[in-house]
């Protein structure tokens, strides 16, 4: 059994951890780039909604309209669709880079509507209170409604985290690299049961250390 | 010295306009404790809120010391609202900061020095009795402590003047009393020039020394408190009254029967409440 540990540590060691650094690289990148944008897309939705900081009827609905297109598209198609312009941004629509265009442009309208529905859970009464005090709508968006929804932001994180980490494992089929590749062309393509059981471990592990960090961050500071 | 003059407000809604307020006329004087008292759905909230232009007027004019502010926008409309403190029925403190952090607020829009801002929250913390509770989060404070805490809140800028939208109406009565003492205390010693929003008699009795009885979206009767309670004209003001007396009864009723005997049966005291509600 040790032999056996060891053989398999000397042969795919390297391997399974440098494909665990691509992924986890891949997947944060994007989605930090998915944050950028869908808090932009999210605070944007938030005050342009009837009744809202600056109601605009016409731009929450198009805005509205073009995120709910960018999560209706299947991952796939978008992948396909975003191969031009991953090659014309990082160069190449393979590997690590070349799955960051593709999981940003998939994450971001979800990350839109997630930080969205943590934006939803800021009671209006605190809204009306920094209002009233005089703060600007800037001031309301930065030091109400992201700082006080800060440990659900957290917990909405982990959850793009984790589905970006699934979306990665699919692009790795189709050449992106990281542990879905190694799964895919060992396991699948050539009969290595043992190398897609450690990918799959290995996936498994992250998942679950991800969400029990957000789980543990997000109860430490949420004061409610 | 705040002046509404012929204040109106009509909601637009999907099943049509809904008039909110109708030529609303008031002036609040410096010094005053002005109370505005009505029925739920009278309009209380929304004529408070037009005098922070929370609410924008759709006609008739709101003036500040004198000054037309109700087109104020930008930059003014902030900085006048600044200088207006609030106070809310359900507090509206934010979760997520504690008490010092949710009183020097209204301080770190404006940039103030963060020990500047510190210093000023503690001293504010400790004229509503709670500098111990400095590093509370509201959910660990009590109703009548977070009300404090928001009033704290609502004092950091130095305001001229205090709205209070309901700020005691979820509260028990002897909070209330607290709450409502620590306002006239903020009143006389402050200078503070406070509007009291209440659909109880007692808060207006208690700190008001002016009054108006707001019914149906209109002032209908308004004057010195002492006054309208001695000779009430309308039948609304009449009742708000009434409803007062017997809750003050009730309540010295309910006093009085459990301090009467452990023997009483609850049928017993329940009949006694009812004979005395009935004044
Ligand atoms: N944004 C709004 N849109 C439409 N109607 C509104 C709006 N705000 C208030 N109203 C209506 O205006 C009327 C007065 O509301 P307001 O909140 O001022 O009453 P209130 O006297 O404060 O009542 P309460 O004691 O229950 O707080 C109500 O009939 C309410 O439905
Ligand atoms: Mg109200």
């Amino acid at each position: 059994m040790f032999d056996f540990l060891r053989d398999f540590i000397d042969q795919y060691g390297d391997l399974l951890v440098q494909s665990s650094i691509d992924t986890l690289l891949a997947v944060s990148l994007a989605t930090t780039l998915a944050y950028i944008l869908g808090i932009l897309l999210a605070v944007v939705l938030k005050i342009t909604a009837p009744g809202s900081l600056k109601p605009q009827v016409l731009i929450n609905s198009v805005i509205g309209w073009i995120v709910n297109m960018g999560r209706s598209i299947p991952f796939i198609i978008l992948m396909v669709i975003l191969i031009p312009l991953s090659r014309m941004i990082v160069g190449t629509s393979l590997g690590v880079l070349g799955s960051i265009i593709p999981l940003t442009i998939g994450a971001a309208p979800f990350v839109a509507r997630i930080v969205e529905s943590s934006f939803e859970e800021v009671p209006a009464g605190s809204i009306e209170a920094a209002q009233a005090f005089g703060a600007s709508t800037f001031q309301i968006i930065w030091k109400v409604y992201l700082r006080e929804s800060l440990p659900s932001l957290i917990r909405g994180a982990a959850i793009t985290l984790i589905t970006l980490i699934g979306y990665q494992a699919i692009m790795g089929a189709f050449g992106g690299g990281g542990l879905g590749d190694v799964a895919v062309r060992f396991g699948y393509h050539r009969y290595k049961g043992d190398v897609m059981v450690a990918a799959v471990l290995i996936l498994i592990v992250l998942v679950q250390l991800i969400q029990s960090t957000a789980d543990l961050i997000a109860r430490k500071i949420d004061k409610r | 010295m705040i002046e509404l003059r012929h204040l109106s407000k009509t909601f637009l809604t999907k099943e049509g306009s809904f008039e909110a307020l109708r030529d609303i006329s008031l002036t609040v004087e410096d010094g005053d404790i002005h109370g505005i008292i009505g029925v739920s759905g009278a309009g209380k909230s929304t004529l408070v809120r037009c005098v922070n232009l929370l609410e924008k007027p759709t006609s008739g004019s709101v003036l500040i010391d004198g000054e037309d502010v109700t087109n104020y926008s930008g930059r003014r409309l902030l900085n006048l609202r600044g200088k207006i403190g609030m106070i809310f029925q359900d507090f509206s403190l934010f979760a997520q900061r504690n008490a010092l952090a949710n009183v020097i607020f209204p301080l770190q829009l404006r940039r103030d020095s963060r020990k500047d801002a510190a210093k000023r929250g503690m001293e504010l913390l400790e004229l509503v009795g709670l500098a111990h509770k400095a590093k509370s989060y509201p959910a660990q404070l009590s109703g009548g402590q977070q009300q404090r805490v928001a009033i704290a809140r609502a004092l950091a800028n130095h305001p001229s003047y205090l709205l209070c939208d309901e700020a005691t109406s979820a509260l028990d009565s002897l909070t209330t009393d607290a709450i409502l003492q620590l306002l006239k205390t903020i009143n006389h010693e402050l200078g503070v020039t406070i509007l009291v929003i209440t659909h109880e008699m007692k808060v207006i009795e208690t700190i008001c020394n002016k009054v108006a009885v707001l019914d149906g979206a209109q002032i209908v009767e308004r004057g010195k408190t002492a006054d309208v309670f001695a000779q009430p004209e309308q039948q609304i003001t009449q009742r708000l009254l009434g409803q007062a007396m017997a809750e003050a009864a009730a309540q010295a009723a309910a006093e009085s029967a459990t301090a009467v005997s452990a023997s009483t049966t609850l049928t017993d005291q329940l009949a006694y409440l009812e004979v005395k509600s009935d004044v």
